[in-house]
């Protein structure tokens, strides 16, 4: 066959790999090249203002939320994920659990955000209960629109996230090691931290990567949050966006977001190594 | 029923009378069997018959609704699991991929505490003895179906355990792996010396490997006999026709004498003692010859299996059988050819319609 | 072996305590947007859904987006994923990366990029909420790709297809008539999923100055708090149903068809 020919097959992917180009990869390059340019020419101020304070503060912040709502979001997720497979495969906790997390994981920040107004808001639900009833004052000085109250509305869609994504894992234990090692010798105990929680350990880690990941590129639920003030680097981009001079460089936002790809980037790396190690042994 | 209970010397295993239900189901119905130090015995059956229940109720991952689990004259009926001394060898799947071979092979031994060095050592000899000491850095992935078996096998007599459980071990693998494999088990099994239980569905490798086999069927012990008593003597209709091939040949019986194809056939105990039947007929105990006039049928087809040929014949009276010939003497007939075929002398057994 | 009873208290306890904070604000959200005036109950904020116009517009522009959405995903991916498998297998790896890539690239680095896209956009097309679609299918692109091949790779589309190509169908009624009927349960999973995806969709919308649903709950939410509760809750509860069929769908194909 001649190489036209080979090569016609390939074309009719023409339309689909035109469509990426221009609505996700010319965005991309858009940022990256806009994060080295400023009026045309290649610049370094834009990286190197990625340094100040202000933005600083902003890395600072987001790895923290990032973080210690993945860490809480893979343990607890994990435990609620061990606590539906223990019930067996085809049971209705299972199947309704995993359904419920799939909505409360694609579910949009600000829905989520205003659950949280409607609960400990100011006039929420449980606030208005417990002051009237016990005295106390939950709401306190506004907590839930600053770093307090972001990662507890994160671990409400990071716990079902780590669900949907750590059950697999869990799945792929075979019960022939559980008896083998029993067979053999081994407590509860020795199987759990000698055989279990090795195999499980990458999935884990994993698992916890692409909850840090989601947290860092997440905007919707901060931006319904939090309307005063750029604690973490999603709002620093909205002001960025907005037009606010931000200490006049104006693709100070180009540079923001290339810190987020390298950023989210590199996690998702991570984590796909991860994967690999995982799929072999748990397949 | 033959030689289930001894009562010469103290057997290494007993099961008596073990019941296991799930509701309505009675995966086993009053299960009892002695196995003898060093012996090796087969439970076999279909899919269902209990025989992986009564092995799993021995490892103790299973409990018994009634009856007891004698190990070396101790009653371990309610010992957990982890405190029994057994090795077992599962059908797949349960080496700990994220342990090398050798770590694998030792994991028994460092739940004991044995030292490192021990260790080692031991799990080499194991290794030694499987045929795989070159693979003790390698992961489970890296292996074959077999040599994960063979690993699996190492693991479990590493332990010294006191009764080594094989659970369908061979039916995952390929048929000429199985083979060799099976061989592989008997040899270890034989040097080592542990009274070990191994339950399989395919008859050809009960008989191969083992001492004494133990024929199941809704759980229950049909008969448990040496391979080739089984064989000859089957003492129920289910063994003779789950063990090896039979054909079902009408016959009528009289004083103690079957007639089958105009032959007289003698009978084996448990058999219809009058009136008309089916004679449980061994293909080799057929024997079929080119016709000089005397045809009491005409061959169908000609199967050549290498050193023996199966010759499926119909017969007059519309019976179909199979006979079982030396590739030689089969070599001269071929489909629709007329010809006689005989009953040889051997006892058969005969089942009411 | 692992029933034991303390096993079982400390799980439905645990399960209790899960669902008391996962189900607590959805109660609260129904409480909250429920409440009127001194202690009474009112579906006044509920009405609103329907009666308030600038939120009637922006749920009807995203339904409409959501619609869009789907349909041109599967114009998109559908005969481009079906393709490949037959066709061109070598570009699958290329394939996979480039549809999970929108996992790596966040929406929020998407929007700034994208303006100058959009000012093009806005000039062919002319400056509609409904533009967003064609940035909508980007972000649904990973989960209905995962959704569309674990279908194909449940059936062997491979010998599905040769064996309809050597009885003499063309490679339309190959992918129209063969494949595609048979993937219809990846494709429902898909689409169903770019809905709730679309429906939640707060970052681009807003960042590009357009309003969708989301957008004008965040709005409103500064004046009218109950009504922006109760179309928070309306959406979950949408996104919970459709969540709902689609596993109902899942289920009586695998036992229809398989």
């Amino acid at each position: 066959m001649s190489r036209l020919a080979r090569l016609t097959p390939s074309l009719a992917l023409l339309p689909f790999l035109l469509y990426l180009t221009v609505f996700l990869l010319v965005p991309t390059v858009t940022v990256v090249v806009g994060a080295f340019a400023e009026n045309g020419r290649f610049t370094l101020a834009n990286i190197t203002a990625l340094a100040d304070p202000v933005a600083l503060t902003a890395l600072r912040t987001s790895v923290l939320l990032s973080a210690v709502s993945a860490v809480i979001g893979a343990v607890f997720g994990a435990v609620l994920a061990y606590l539906i497979v223990s019930g067996g495969q085809a049971s209705w906790l299972r199947r309704s659990v995993i359904s419920l997390s799939g909505v409360l994981a694609q579910c949009g920040g600000v829905m989520l955000a205003f659950a949280f107004i409607a609960t400990i808001g100011y006039s929420g639900v449980l606030t208005v209960w417990l002051r009237d009833h016990l005295g106390i004052d939950i709401f306190g000085s506004g907590w839930l629109f600053a770093l307090p109250g972001l990662i507890l509305v994160y671990a409400y869609f990071q716990i079902p996230l780590m669900v949907i994504v750590f059950l697999p894992a869990l799945d792929g234990i075979k019960p022939q090691w559980r008896e083998a090692s029993v067979n053999l010798g081994a407590n509860g105990w020795q199987y759990w931290t000698q055989v279990a929680f090795p195999l499980l350990r990458p999935a884990f880690l994993g698992a916890t990567l692409l909850l840090f990941a989601n947290a860092f590129a997440a905007y919707a639920t901060a931006a319904a949050l939090v309307s005063q003030g750029n604690p973490i680097v999603p709002l620093l981009i909205r002001s960025g966006l907005s037009s606010e001079v931000l200490l006049g460089h104006q693709h100070l936002a180009y540079a923001l977001a290339f810190e987020m790809i390298v950023v989210v980037a590199a996690v998702m790396g991570m984590y796909g190594l991860l994967l690999r190690r995982t799929a072999r042994w748990l397949r | 029923m033959t030689t289930a209970v001894s009562t010469q010397t103290e057997p290494a295993v007993a099961f008596r009378d073990l019941h296991r239900h799930y509701g309505e189901v009675r995966a086993l119905d009053g299960l009892s069997l002695d196995l003898a130090p060093g012996e090796l015995v087969v439970l076999l059956g279909p899919s269902g018959c209990g025989k992986t229940t009564a092995l799993r109720i021995l490892a103790g991952l299973d409990i018994a609704t009634s009856g007891t689990v004698m190990v070396g004259g101790r009653d371990i009926t309610h010992v957990p699991a982890n405190k029994r001394d057994m090795g077992m060898v599962f059908q797949a799947y349960s080496l700990f991929p994220h342990l090398t071979v050798e770590e694998n092979v030792a994991f028994g031994l460092k739940l004991r505490g044995v030292d490192r060095a021990k260790r080692i050592k031991r799990a080499g000899e194991m290794l030694e003895l499987v045929g795989l000491s070159t693979q003790g850095d390698r992961y489970a992935h890296q292996l074959s179906g077999g040599q994960q078996q063979r690993v699996a096998l190492a693991r479990a007599l590493a332990i010294e355990p006191a009764v080594l459980l094989l659970d369908e071990p061979l039916s995952a693998l390929d048929a000429k792996v199985r083979v060799q494999l099976r061989d592989e088990i008997r040899r270890v099994q034989l040097e080592v010396g542990t009274t070990t239980l191994f339950v399989t569905h395919d008859q050809e490798e009960a008989l191969a490997v083992a001492d004494r086999v133990g024929v199941m069927f809704q759980g229950r012990l049909e008969q448990v006999a040496p391979p080739t008593e089984l064989y000859a003597r089957p003492a129920t209709p289910f063994v003779a026709e789950f063990v090896g091939l039979s054909n079902r040949m009408r016959a009528e019986v009289s004083e103690g004498t079957a007639r089958v194809l105009g032959a007289a056939v003698s009978l084996l105990e448990g058999s219809v003692t009058q009136g008309s039947g089916y004679a449980l007929v061994r293909p080799e105990s057929l024997g079929v010859t080119a016709a000089e006039g005397d045809a009491n049928g005409r061959v169908v087809s000609v199967a050549f299996l290498g050193p023996i040929s199966r010759v499926q014949c119909r017969l007059d009276d519309g019976q179909l059988v199979v006979a079982q010939l030396t590739s030689a003497g089969a070599s001269r007939l071929s489909p629709d050819d007329a010809v006689r075929v005989d009953v040889g002398a051997d006892a058969v057994l005969v089942v009411p319609e | 072996m692992r029933t034991s009873p303390a096993f079982r208290v400390v799980r439905v306890v645990l399960l209790l305590l899960f669902a008391v904070f996962f189900f607590g604000p959805l109660l609260a959200m129904l409480d909250f947007s429920t409440r009127g005036t001194n202690g009474s109950r009112t579906w006044a904020a509920w009405a609103n859904l329907v009666e308030d116009p600038e939120l009637n517009r922006a749920i009807v522009a995203s339904l409409l987006l959501s619609l869009f959405t789907v349909v041109l995903m599967l114009l998109l991916l559908v005969p481009t994923m079906i393709w490949v498998r037959l066709r061109v297998p070598r570009a699958t790896r290329l394939l996979e990366f480039l549809c999970l890539l929108p996992l790596t690239i966040p929406a929020l680095v998407i929007v700034v990029g994208i303006t100058n896209v959009y000012q093009w956009v806005t000039y062919f097309l002319g400056d509609h909420v409904l533009n967003l679609t064609f940035v909508y299918v980007v972000l649904v692109l990973p989960f209905a790709y995962r959704a569309i091949e674990s279908a194909l790779s449940s059936i062997d589309a491979t010998t599905l297809a040769e064996a309809a190509r050597s009885l003499g169908a063309g490679w339309g009624t190959v992918i129209g008539r063969i494949i595609v009927p048979n993937i219809w349960s990846g494709l429902l999973s898909a689409a169903f999923i770019s809905v709730a995806l679309v429906l939640g969709e707060f970052t681009i919308a807003s960042l590009l100055n357009y309003e969708n649903m989301q957008v004008v709950i965040a709005l409103l939410g500064k004046s009218d708090a109950n009504t922006s509760v109760a179309a928070s809750l309306a959406a979950i509860a949408f996104a919970f149903v459709l969540l709902l069929l689609l596993s109902v769908v899942g289920r009586s194909r695998r036992t229809e068809g398989s």
